[in-house]
């Protein structure tokens, strides 16, 4: 920086900040978009490949219906104008990993136009618009190798459906772009068209962001952000340039319109090497493809099949079992541990007890596992059992949360691990009777102060018998038991 | 009569009563090119082993062959007749190359949707012909391999881009063939070389496994020595294929029973503007003498106008090169084909690898199309070319919808003159676009067109007819084209290399 904050001559304009999003999201269709190759992730390099994907002389591409289906799901779910007549574009680059010379993709007329989505928000309503959402084919996979010091291709991935969500430049904080990528998330999970998992790079987002002075209806000159790997880096690598933007503007230099690349390392983002200019793409038609006339029927039938959204799925929640804003907030950050709940709840009629269930322990073992929900085999129905389980006494709460890893660990039942390892309570008062003998004798001192009226040492005794029956026996009767004893001698 | 004379139904005839086989037929063209094809120069390559049908399918061929009476009864019937196909329709594990230096070495993984109908139907292929490299041309000038030559005067072109296969059926070194035609490339060379020649209505044939040109303009079709074996040859390759979108789902006739020598009623048209200055007096005399006996066969004629002729090569040129610009884009030396490094690095590797490889690669007239194609899609100049150029085509189709209101065919010349002399327009590419002026408008509006020889210079070079019918009215095309031919002797003749 030339300039240090406060030198003469800053101007001290406030700025406002203005930021679109591009997120591309893979599809999880079972085949490729325009071939009949699997729509793998992680295969060995180049064996997930045809004549098509491969874009050998000769070949055609076949559009994937499935492909077309759930890109019209997602364009409906974020609230877009559907095109009746959809074509698709070749767009025109040279790159290695670009096996036919172009890519095809959609121009003048994408799937959806003019949506938008919803952020949540208990104060303020806020609406992100959506200027275009289209589908093309993803390219194949640059591999650098530096020991032979070349670059090698892995097409597996070329062909892989992918959708483009534009925004309109309506985010305004590097926060806000979070928010709204954590929302789009979400409601692409619930439409279950793709897995969104950035590190896998089946969900990537590039952002724009410019700022301008507060009340300038004009919108400055933009720069472009790529190769962020995480939402948190969308985030930070905005608040970086927001920063940059705003010394650079402050010390009344201009902002070069460039693509800048976010360095995770070092957390910032630098220009990018070797970018050429302006890029022309020479759209045209694809000839190969012929236009679709997406039937109005056709439409409403996708629509009627989707399913509910997060907020609805809130909503109901709410409603349906009476959940509290928070318990209804966790569960649908998961659309299977809102089925879970629900299958539960056909079980168990316990709502409270169930929610708790889930949101402490089951979460507790899907978090401490990097897991969802659906890795896991647990079944409602084994999962309800064990609640019951506790709640009648059988095993403590204490045994129970351990019976759960083990359910989650070897997928056996609740009753065949609680009798192999013999953890089922001890609730037979002769059975305790001796450990409470030893417990008083080793701890007289504790009994005198009890019977001196120090009825809190209580907890104490009942905390070495639980010790020594490794957690098996009822708390409550072993209570009971001490109060006895010490009391009735 | 030699066994290369044979036509493919002759052969069909002879193989089914026993006179003869697919392999002494195979060992007769072989004889005949090896004499031959030194001059002519129609193959880049020999099949040393021909891609047959396995042996038990093609001796369940030749069985059900000689079961049937006649080839004519059904369309399923299997062919056991070699055929020749343009060096751009992929042949698992044989080198297709465009006749391009920039595809050698390119060894196809898979084969094209014709070639898989002709092993279905046990025709043996035994040759991969010459053509204008990329198909951009109308002399087979351009190929890598050297220009073939005119069987009926060596020193003069076969046409093209489909000259090779055109040459080949011309000089008797294939019996039939296959070509491709985006702008005439089967039609003229057909007519240059005294050959049958036709164009299916687009999306009438896959064209999965052909080697795009322009992927709107673009089908595959027959080079035969009369029109009875085009129809044979479309019966095998024609039809749906759901690895092509633009292919048509719809049912495909029996072609054969189009080969009615008939046309009485049929209303047939004359586009003035297909009979303007430029073209040849003889081309028009021999024209003129075909309407006669089209007339005399019963036919109407009347007088038709097709107002945006003018229009055509200016639109043609644009939307092909357009589509060719980004069709050969793929050819970068990355994954197949050559590649090439300059001797100094110039900028970085990857850059220069992409410039050397397609600067060595490409030959001056695909560089010329891919320079002109990107000019017509480039940003600022798209809505003035191609956009502008799509918005013609549509005005050019519907004159061709409007004339079929009332007009069963069209008769035009083919090409406005005969074979012209090799390198004669080689640096006149003006003058050589205008020799596919009279063929474009069938591609540009996707409607079927044949060529049928119609008679000879003074010099003894073919002069071909054009007929063209509305869109997947190939049944009329044959119909007419047969009673023509059936009434005059010109597919008869035999050039003097044949």
């Amino acid at each position: 920086m030339a300039q240090t904050e406060g030198a003469p001559g800053m101007n001290q304009t406030a700025y406002e900040t203005v930021i679109g999003l591009e997120v591309h999201l893979q599809f999880n269709t079972k085949s490729k978009i325009f071939c009949g190759c699997a729509n793998t992730f992680g295969a060995e390099p180049n064996t997930v490949t045809c004549p098509v994907c491969l874009g050998l002389p000769g070949s055609l591409p076949v559009l994937n219906q499935s492909a077309l289906e759930y890109a019209i799901k997602v364009a409906l779910a974020l609230n877009c104008r559907i095109n009746p007549k959809v074509r698709f574009n070749r767009k025109n680059y040279f790159y290695p990993d670009l096996p036919k010379g172009y890519q095809i993709s959609q121009f003048e007329l994408p799937i959806g136009e003019d949506g938008y989505v919803e952020l949540p928000s208990d104060t303020e309503e806020r609406k992100i618009r959506i200027h275009r959402a289209h589908l093309e084919e993803d390219a194949g996979k640059l591999i650098h190798d530096p020991a032979q010091n070349c670059s090698l291709v892995d097409y597996n991935r070329a062909g892989t459906p992918l959708m483009e969500i534009v925004t309109e430049p309506d985010i305004r904080s590097p926060e806000e772009a979070y928010f709204y990528l954590q929302t789009l998330k979400l409601l692409l999970q619930y439409l279950d068209v793709s897995d969104c998992d950035m590190e896998k790079g089946s969900l990537r987002c590039d952002a724009n962001i410019s700022l301008r002075p507060q009340g300038d209806p004009q919108l400055g000159t933009k720069t472009e952000l790529k190769n962020m790997n995480s939402f948190k880096a969308v985030r930070l690598a905005l608040e970086h340039e927001e920063e940059r933007q705003t010394k650079t503007l402050q010390a009344g230099k201009t902002i070069a319109q460039e693509t800048r690349l976010w360095d995770e390392n070092l957390q910032v983002t630098r220009p990018m090497r070797s970018k050429e200019e302006a890029h022309d793409y020479r759209y045209f038609p694809e000839p190969d493809l012929m236009p679709f006339h997406l039937k109005p029927s056709a439409i409403d039938t996708l629509r009627a099949s989707l399913p509910a959204s997060p907020h609805q799925t809130c909503q109901r929640l709410k409603s349906d079992y009476d959940l509290n804003a928070y318990e209804a907030g966790i569960l649908i950050q998961d659309r299977d541990l809102v089925d879970f709940f629900e299958a539960c709840m056909r079980e168990y009629s316990e709502t409270k007890k169930i929610v708790n269930w889930i949101i402490g322990p089951l979460m507790q073992e899907t978090n401490a596992r990097k897991k969802n929900l659906k890795d896991l085999s647990l079944s409602a129905q084994a999962f309800v059992d064990l609640i019951k389980k506790v709640e009648n006494g059988m095993i403590s709460n204490l045994v129970g949360k351990d019976v759960l890893k083990i359910i989650i660990d070897t997928g056996q039942n609740p009753d065949i691990i609680i009798s192999e390892q013999g953890l089922a309570q001890i609730s037979d008062a002769s059975a305790l009777e001796q450990v409470i003998q030893e417990v008083l004798a080793e701890n007289q001192k504790t009994v005198e102060q009890i019977k001196a009226g120090k009825q809190s040492a209580l907890g104490f005794l009942v905390g070495q018998t639980m010790k020594k029956t490794r957690g098996k026996a009822n708390p409550k009767m072993v209570n009971e038991l001490l109060q006895r004893r010490i009391h009735n001698g | 009569m030699n066994l290369h004379h044979f036509t493919a139904h002759q052969a069909l005839e002879k193989i089914s009563t026993k006179q003869t086989s697919a392999k002494d037929i195979l060992a007769a063209l072989g004889k005949k090119i090896a004499e031959t094809d030194s001059t002519i120069n129609a193959y880049v390559r020999i099949s040393e082993t021909p891609v047959c049908p396995s042996s038990e399918a093609s001796q369940k061929a030749s069985q059900e062959a000689s079961q049937k009476a006649s080839p004519s009864q059904t369309n399923q019937l299997p062919y056991p007749v070699p055929i020749a196909i343009k060096d751009n329709i992929c042949i698992r594990g044989h080198e297709t190359t465009c006749s391009s230096r920039i595809l050698k070495g390119f060894i196809a993984p898979y084969d094209a949707t014709v070639v898989e109908r002709l092993q279905k139907a046990g025709v043996p292929i035994h040759g991969q012909t010459n053509m204008d490299e990329f198909a951009f041309g109308s002399s087979t000038e351009t190929s890598c391999y050297g220009p073939s030559r005119n069987p009926w005067n060596p020193d003069c072109v076969p046409g093209g881009s489909s000259g090779g296969s055109a040459a080949a059926v011309g000089a008797h070194e294939a019996i039939w063939a296959l070509g491709s035609d985006t702008g005439g490339s089967i039609r003229q060379p057909a007519s240059f070389c005294g050959v049958v020649g036709m164009k299916p209505t687009y999306g009438r044939v896959s064209r999965y496994g052909l080697l795009a040109f322009a992927s709107s303009l673009d089908q595959i079709g027959p080079i035969t020595k009369d029109v009875a074996d085009a129809a044979l040859l479309m019966n095998i390759i024609a039809g749906y294929d759901p690895r092509d979108s633009t292919s048509a789902d719809i049912p495909v006739p029996d072609y054969t029973r189009s080969l009615i020598k008939d046309i009485k009623g049929l209303k047939i048209g004359i586009p003035k503007e297909y009979f303007m200055e430029g073209i040849d007096p003889e081309v028009n005399q021999a024209v003129q003498e075909a309407l006669q006996i089209l007339k005399n066969s019963g036919a109407t004629i009347r007088d038709v106008s097709l107002p945006h002729t003018e229009y055509c090569v200016a639109t043609y040129y644009i939307v092909a090169t357009a589509e060719a610009s980004s069709n050969l884009a793929r050819y970068d030396g990355v994954q197949y084909g050559s590649r090439h490094y300059p001797a100094q690095p110039r900028r970085n590797a990857l850059i220069d690898m992409y410039e050397e490889t397609r600067t060595q690669g490409f030959g001056k007239e695909a560089k010329r199309r891919i320079m002109l194609g990107t000019y017509a899609l480039s940003s600022g100049y798209y809505d003035a070319y191609y956009l502008r150029g799509q918005k013609v085509r549509t005005l050019i189709k519907s004159d061709f919808e409007n004339v079929f209101c009332d007009c069963d065919a069209l008769i035009t010349p083919t090409s406005p003159t005969t074979a012209f002399r090799i390198g004669e327009k080689m640096n006149d590419p003006l003058a050589m676009y205008l020799s596919d002026i009279l063929t474009i408008s069938a591609n540009l509006s996707g409607i079927p067109a044949i060529s049928v020889p119609c008679g000879f210079s003074k010099a003894g070079l073919p002069i071909g007819l054009q007929i063209m019918t509305k869109a997947f009215d190939e049944e009329t095309l044959f119909r007419v084209a047969y009673t023509y031919e059936q009434n005059t002797e010109w597919h008869k003749q035999k050039a003097p290399l044949a």
